[in-house]
């Protein structure tokens, strides 16, 4: 019998942790999708935050670190530095990488830390309950913002690809989505892209994925994906906000 | 023999740390530390060591984690404030069993404080400071010596019991000049086994096969009975450092003292120097020297209570912090007093004559 799909081979066996009709799978998926196509499961490191993804060390196949809340940046950090033979990414989700791990992030990128980042922004807290997060929308309803987030009060989402792209040492940014098929393959050149920098010692890469939450949101997961495609892509708009291959091809 | 070089505390314990084979070193700048992280900026890179200056404490504290997480002798330092943005890292650090080195340069507080030396985080460093059950290995060191010697005994403790080490000192160690002797410098090789001795649990290159492995760094268990059983694990290995790596200075104790004194670090040093002064007038008087505050050296402070005894005195940069560990050590056989100086001033000879003056005869 022919195998025709299987369990990327950067994956355990491990059962996720998500629940229905999250993408954290889906972004899981690309990742370790692209660990196999390039090889470098051997020689790749990780992180796991802390949020609904806290458990990501258990779901890959590749050694890993637990981080610290918003510090995954930072851990990575040291990992690279101390083994620069080996290729090391974090995964983070909104809140521990534009609210707590602010600092870390932008440093991270300024220094042209030879990681990549994997950012899904859903605009929720997710594993807390449903806590406005700093990509949360405007008048965005959450159980810390109950009469909807007041951009007078607390200001508005926090652009991370836009943030970081102001830097000059990132090697490349990209924004993409997990919302449709083609919006997955997009997401997965750029998943790969990022992680051939990488082994390419090339410098910081960093991928956003605007992604659901169907649970915390209270919307079924089909129709998260379309609430996310008119309400998140108008204000987090996918596309490549730097590379620098690119330009040196030029 | 080799030479004697007369040294800063801060450049010598960075020397010494780099010659126990420290090639990792994250940082942020504070006084009065200033000089080791500068130490460490000038010299790590002349030995293909990675030096790199941190965003904050706690990202400094972070890439410590990381980097021992790969098995490789890694150190940070700082001065109070710094080490309190520390914590939460230290407590992460002790939760996943990583080995690293902390250097400590106390300097007054409590909040900004001044930048003057002080033992005010003795509480900090041995009773936790960060978040849940843990313990620090904490070493004291009263000379620059001392504190240069105490950088290959961390890193060989730390990485024996995989635990942070702390190295407690203060503003005044660090600033000030003593002659020192170094260990020669680690090899390459010896480098390498440091970091083979953790390839059983460390994050490192993987192969295919019977051989491939999936270590994770971690300090998360969701399941309370999983997390009893690790916690109670950390309970056996402290079990096993306080059996095995207290260490002390015991002075002058003997059967005929009339008093013992307890003090670590700087005051120790003036509390000595005060003893001299009063034993050669005729009086005999004890001193017990914590190496290690914790492990605390209990035993040898009770065993140091002999019948003519009639009072300790404990002396701090402090309103008071490790004399609670002497009285428990001492368990009311006779009277406990205390002296301390706080704000960054510290105690004369002088003084510390005039005190146990006052109380001796167990006054």
């Amino acid at each position: 019998m022919k195998v025709i799909a299987s369990r990327p081979k950067a994956l355990t066996d491990a059962q996720f942790t998500y629940c229905p009709g999250c993408l954290h799978g889906v972004a899981h998926r690309l990742i370790a999708e692209a660990i196999d196509e390039l090889g470098i499961q051997n020689n790749t490191m990780g992180v796991a935050p802390v949020g609904c993804s806290v458990f990501a060390y258990k779901f890959f196949d590749i050694d890993m670190a637990e981080a610290a809340h918003g510090r995954a940046p930072a851990v990575a950090t040291g990992m690279k530095r101390a083994r620069p033979d080996m290729n090391v990414f974090t995964y983070q989700g909104d809140g521990d990488l534009a609210a707590i791990g602010t600092a870390e992030i932008i440093h991270a990128a300024n220094r042209g830390e030879n990681i990549s980042v994997f950012f899904v922004n859903n605009a929720i807290y997710g594993m807390t309950g449903g806590q406005m997060a700093p990509t949360s929308l405007p008048d965005m309803k959450t159980t810390t913002s109950p009469y909807g987030r007041k951009t007078s009060d607390v200001g508005y989402p926090i652009q991370v690809c836009e943030l970081l792209s102001s830097l000059i040492a990132p090697y490349y940014i990209e924004r993409v989505s997990l919302l449709s098929p083609t919006d997955i393959i997009k997401a997965k050149k750029a998943v790969l892209k990022a992680m051939k920098f990488n082994t390419e010692k090339r410098g910081f890469t960093f991928v956003e994925f605007v992604s659901t939450c169907p649970t915390n949101w209270g919307i079924n997961p089909v129709d998260s994906l379309k609430w996310a495609k008119d309400n998140m892509i108008p204000f987090f708009k996918p596309g490549v906000y730097r590379d620098k291959s690119v330009e040196e091809a030029k | 023999m080799s030479e004697k070089i007369l040294m800063k505390g801060n450049e010598a314990v960075a020397e010494a740390a780099i010659r126990a084979g420290c090639r990792l070193y994250f940082a942020y700048p504070i006084t009065p530390q200033s000089e080791l992280i500068e130490y460490m900026a000038k010299t790590l890179p002349k030995v293909n060591g990675t030096f790199l200056q941190a965003e904050s404490e706690v990202a400094a504290i972070n890439m410590v984690y990381g980097a021992a997480g790969t098995g490789k002798r890694v150190m940070t330092s700082s001065s109070s404030p710094g080490i309190s943005l520390k914590m939460e890292g230290i407590s992460y650090i002790a939760g996943a069993n990583l080995p690293a080195v902390i250097i400590n340069v106390q300097r007054g507080g409590p909040g900004l404080g001044d930048i003057q030396p002080a033992q005010g985080d003795y509480f900090q460093a041995t009773k936790g400071g960060g978040h849940g059950d843990y313990r620090l290995i904490v070493i004291a060191p009263s000379s620059v010596q001392e504190f240069a010697d105490s950088a290959s005994l961390a890193f060989d403790l730390a990485d024996k019991y995989l635990n942070p080490v702390m190295i407690l000192s203060d503003g005044l160690l660090g600033q000030m000049m003593e002659p020192v002797e170094f260990k020669p410098r680690v090899s390459d090789e010896e480098i390498e086994k440091h970091s083979e001795m953790h390839y059983d649990w460390c994050m490192r290159p993987n192969e295919d096969g019977p051989n491939h492995h999936h270590h994770e760094i971690n300090s998360l268990e969701i399941d309370p009975e999983v997390l009893e059983t690790h916690v109670n694990k950390l309970a056996e290995k402290y079990k096993k450092i306080e059996e095995n790596e207290i260490r002390y200075e015991a002075y002058n104790i003997n059967e005929n003292n009339e008093m013992v004194c307890c003090a670590f670090g700087t005051a120790a040093r003036i509390v000595k120097s005060a003893i001299d002064t009063l034993n050669s007038e005729g009086h005999n008087i004890g001193l017990i020297r914590p190496i290690t505050v914790w492990p605390f050296p209990t035993q040898a402070i009770a065993d140091s209570i002999h019948d003519k005894v009639k009072n300790v005195m404990t002396f701090e940069l402090n309103l008071g912090q490790m004399v609670e560990d002497v009285k428990l050590a001492v368990n009311g056989k006779v009277p406990v007093g205390f002296y301390g100086k706080v704000g960054g001033v510290v105690f004369t000879p002088e003084e510390i004559i005039e005190k146990i003056k006052e109380n001796l005869g167990g006054k």
